[in-house]
């Protein structure tokens, strides 16, 4: 009898035993899935040195698709502590620039969403074109179709939007790719010579079609407040056609048309500071072989080799999404320390006013008359 | 039952405790892994921002007090990257020599008549300290794949006693060894050239001769002559410990960002004083040279306290 009891007590410590491991195995499980859930958040939350984070402020733009310009300045002081950015700030209040970005709904992952992570955010405000609406990235849904034959319906398009929403939030809109990296800083020290009331606009100058020129499309091109009404305001009156497969110069003609200036963007040496290329292309001799179109298009003496871009580059094209962060951190990071810049630009005159307190105290690595050029 | 489901419990309650635990000890266990590299390799950081303030000319003496030799080692294959190097960052140093295996007529390089790199290594720092120990206080170690700002470099150097024994650049550990990875540049204060200089060839510790086919690298060769003369490699950091020395290029940096941590791409990549990157091409030179010396963006100022003067006679910088 003791056998049977000693088997049946066996059999039940078996038993016992398993459950027991069972139980300890369920809340092992339960409880690793538990503090990797709560793991994961903690590194979400983490400080992040990333200024101008433009989910912060998504849950306000429930109703509206644009992103404000995040330009917290101080943000980032914590890691440039001798960055002095008053007068790029001043320039940021001076000169208001809403940007619109080309894109489309297969691209908001793959391009758009870099661009929106480096240079749109210091845009006053940017918008993402797109054919459909989204609400999430957020796009704005210009309901077009998309390809390259839609380009210039998309721009029109776009344009209107941006005229019939914003216009009176910047005083310079500016149309980029989202394979276009665009140094907003550089672009603002560009037009802060000009008046937005003047009809004029911005960009890589090409020569051929257009008596004045046109602007290539890729590198980038920013109208005046002025020039924007004049564009929107030809379509309304058929001074401008609405069909055409080449957008850029389908915009060139139109702006002749109404008279809006093309401007000439180089700096004060003669450099060019739109690019329809990324850097290496024009920094390299020899890279564009002589007999592509570029060297027949560019309005001003193409010049290559370090000749070719200036100081105070505005934008760059052909960017895919590692080069937008080599880009970023080449013009916002990386410097060499102590210096001195052959390129010591200035302020226009009606700025300088403005500025001049800030450097009372400071050295003078930035002068106020405009410097004698050194180099060559 | 009821002893059964509070067996069960039971085992709940013990399996949650033990994965806690386990989580805890995972987390003890990275952190210390974290601080143990840390630690255990040797840093040396950059100087902080805050520092005196000085009047203009002090500055420009300051900065005169830094006399960079550069001694870039090439092979003849490297004839490109060579030119580049010279066309560019090279121009930034005090004095930089090219040391070459053959004599190249293309451009003037010490002929060094070998072909180990170690020897190579030994003989240039050698001819260095002979015929420029008096000129130069700093003398930078690099191969032609690498791209220096020797600006940042002198920065780094700041309120470093050239007369102490300094042996930096971005490390790494081999056993019990810690080394400076010659990709990254390598660099040695004039005490560390006299130290290596004056040590008796022995050939177990520090050979004159070549190497033997399994030896050793040249940089963990390096290191070991140099500990056995007192001289310890430290690892350069910035004031927030990121590697101003770097073994891989911005490219790459970038790409290892984008996959590691997405939404911080640029701020987790590389110092702002970054001092050298490693494995560019011929046209990332010259991009590099603009990326650097021109590219920036309007408006944001530094009040920097040394001051660098570009150079004569040169269109790329």
């Amino acid at each position: 009898m003791s056998e049977i009891h000693f088997r049946e007590m066996a059999s039940k410590s078996w038993l016992n035993i398993l459950t027991f491991l069972c139980g300890s195995a369920v809340g092992f499980v339960l409880c690793s899935q538990l503090l990797s859930i709560l793991l994961e958040e903690q590194k979400d939350i983490q400080p992040s040195v990333l200024h101008n984070d433009p989910h912060a402020r998504h849950s306000d733009d429930s109703e509206q698709n644009h992103l404000e310009g995040q330009m917290n300045f101080d943000a980032d002081a914590s890691q440039h502590k001798d960055e002095n950015t008053d007068i790029a700030e001043k320039l940021y209040q001076k000169v208001k620039i809403l940007c619109w970005v080309m894109t489309g709904p297969q691209n908001l992952e793959k391009k758009a969403k870099h661009v929106k992570a480096t240079w749109a955010q210091r845009c006053n405000k940017v918008l993402f074109m797109s054919s459909e609406e989204n609400k999430d990235f957020p796009a704005v849904g210009l309901k077009t179709r998309e390809g390259r034959d839609q380009l210039y319906w998309k721009t029109i398009k776009a344009f209107q939007y941006v005229h019939d929403h914003y216009l009176d939030d910047a005083d310079w809109f500016m149309k980029a790719d989202d394979d276009t990296y665009v140094i907003l800083d550089n672009l603002r020290w560009l037009l802060s010579k000009y008046n937005p009331e003047d009809p004029i606009y911005f960009g890589r100058r090409f020569k051929p079609y257009v008596k004045q020129g046109y602007m290539s499309g890729g590198a980038g091109y920013v109208l005046s407040k002025e020039a924007l009404k004049r564009f929107v305001e030809a379509f309304k009156t058929d001074k401008c056609t609405h069909s055409s497969s080449i957008e850029d110069l389908a915009l060139g003609r139109c702006m002749e048309i109404i008279n809006v200036e093309a401007g000439d963007s180089r700096d004060t040496t003669g450099k060019e500071t739109f690019h329809p290329f990324v850097p290496e292309h024009h920094l390299i001799k020899g890279y564009l072989p002589r007999t592509f179109w570029y060297w027949n298009y560019n309005y001003y003496p193409p010049v290559e080799g370090p000749g070719c871009c200036s100081d105070l580059a505005v934008s760059f094209h052909y960017v895919d999404p590692t080069t937008m962060y080599e880009l970023e951190y080449l013009v916002y990071h990386l410097r060499p320390y102590g210096y001195l810049y052959r390129y010591q630009p200035a302020l226009p005159e009606k700025m300088l006013k403005e500025v001049s307190q800030i450097y009372k105290n400071e050295d003078k690595k930035v002068n106020q008359e405009p410097l004698k050029e050194k180099h060559k | 039952m009821l002893s059964e489901s509070s067996l069960f419990l039971k085992g709940v309650l013990l399996g949650s405790i033990f994965c806690v635990l386990m989580t805890m000890l995972g987390h003890i266990r990275m952190d210390y892994g974290k601080r143990r590299r840390h630690y255990e390799h040797h840093h040396l950081q950059a100087p902080d921002e805050d520092i005196l303030k000085l009047a203009e000319d002090e500055r420009t003496n300051l900065s005169k007090s830094f006399r960079v030799y550069c001694i870039i080692l090439v092979k003849p294959k490297d004839v490109r990257l060579w030119a580049a190097v010279k066309e560019t960052w090279a121009k930034h140093c005090d004095k930089a020599e090219f040391f070459s295996s053959e004599n190249v007529k293309v451009f003037e390089s010490v002929n060094m008549g070998t072909n180990d790199m170690w020897l190579m290594m030994r003989k240039a720092y050698k001819y260095a300290f002979d015929k420029y120990g008096d000129q130069y206080n700093w003398f930078f170690l690099a191969r032609p794949t690498t791209f220096a700002i020797i600006e940042n470099l002198k920065y780094f150097l700041l309120k470093k006693n050239s007369s102490q024994p300094f042996y930096l650049g971005h490390t790494e550990k081999s056993g019990d060894l810690e080394y400076v990875s010659v990709g990254g540049g390598i660099v040695l204060s004039i005490e560390s050239i006299k130290r290596l200089n004056s040590l008796p060839s022995i050939p177990e510790k520090c050979p004159e001769k070549g190497r033997k086919v399994w030896d050793v690298s040249e940089d963990k060769q390096l290191a070991v002559c140099l500990k056995y003369a007192g001289v310890f490699a430290k690892n350069a950091e910035d004031s927030k410990g990121k590697d101003v020395f770097n073994t891989k290029s911005v490219g790459i940096f970038i790409k290892e960002a984008m996959t590691n941590h997405p939404n911080q791409v640029v701020e987790g990549c590389c110092s702002d004083m970054a001092i050298t990157f490693n494995g560019l091409t011929y046209n990332q030179m010259y991009v590099m040279m603009y990326g650097v010396y021109h590219l920036r963006a309007f408006g944001h100022v530094f009040s920097d306290v040394l001051v660098f003067l570009p150079v004569n006679a040169s269109d790329n910088d």
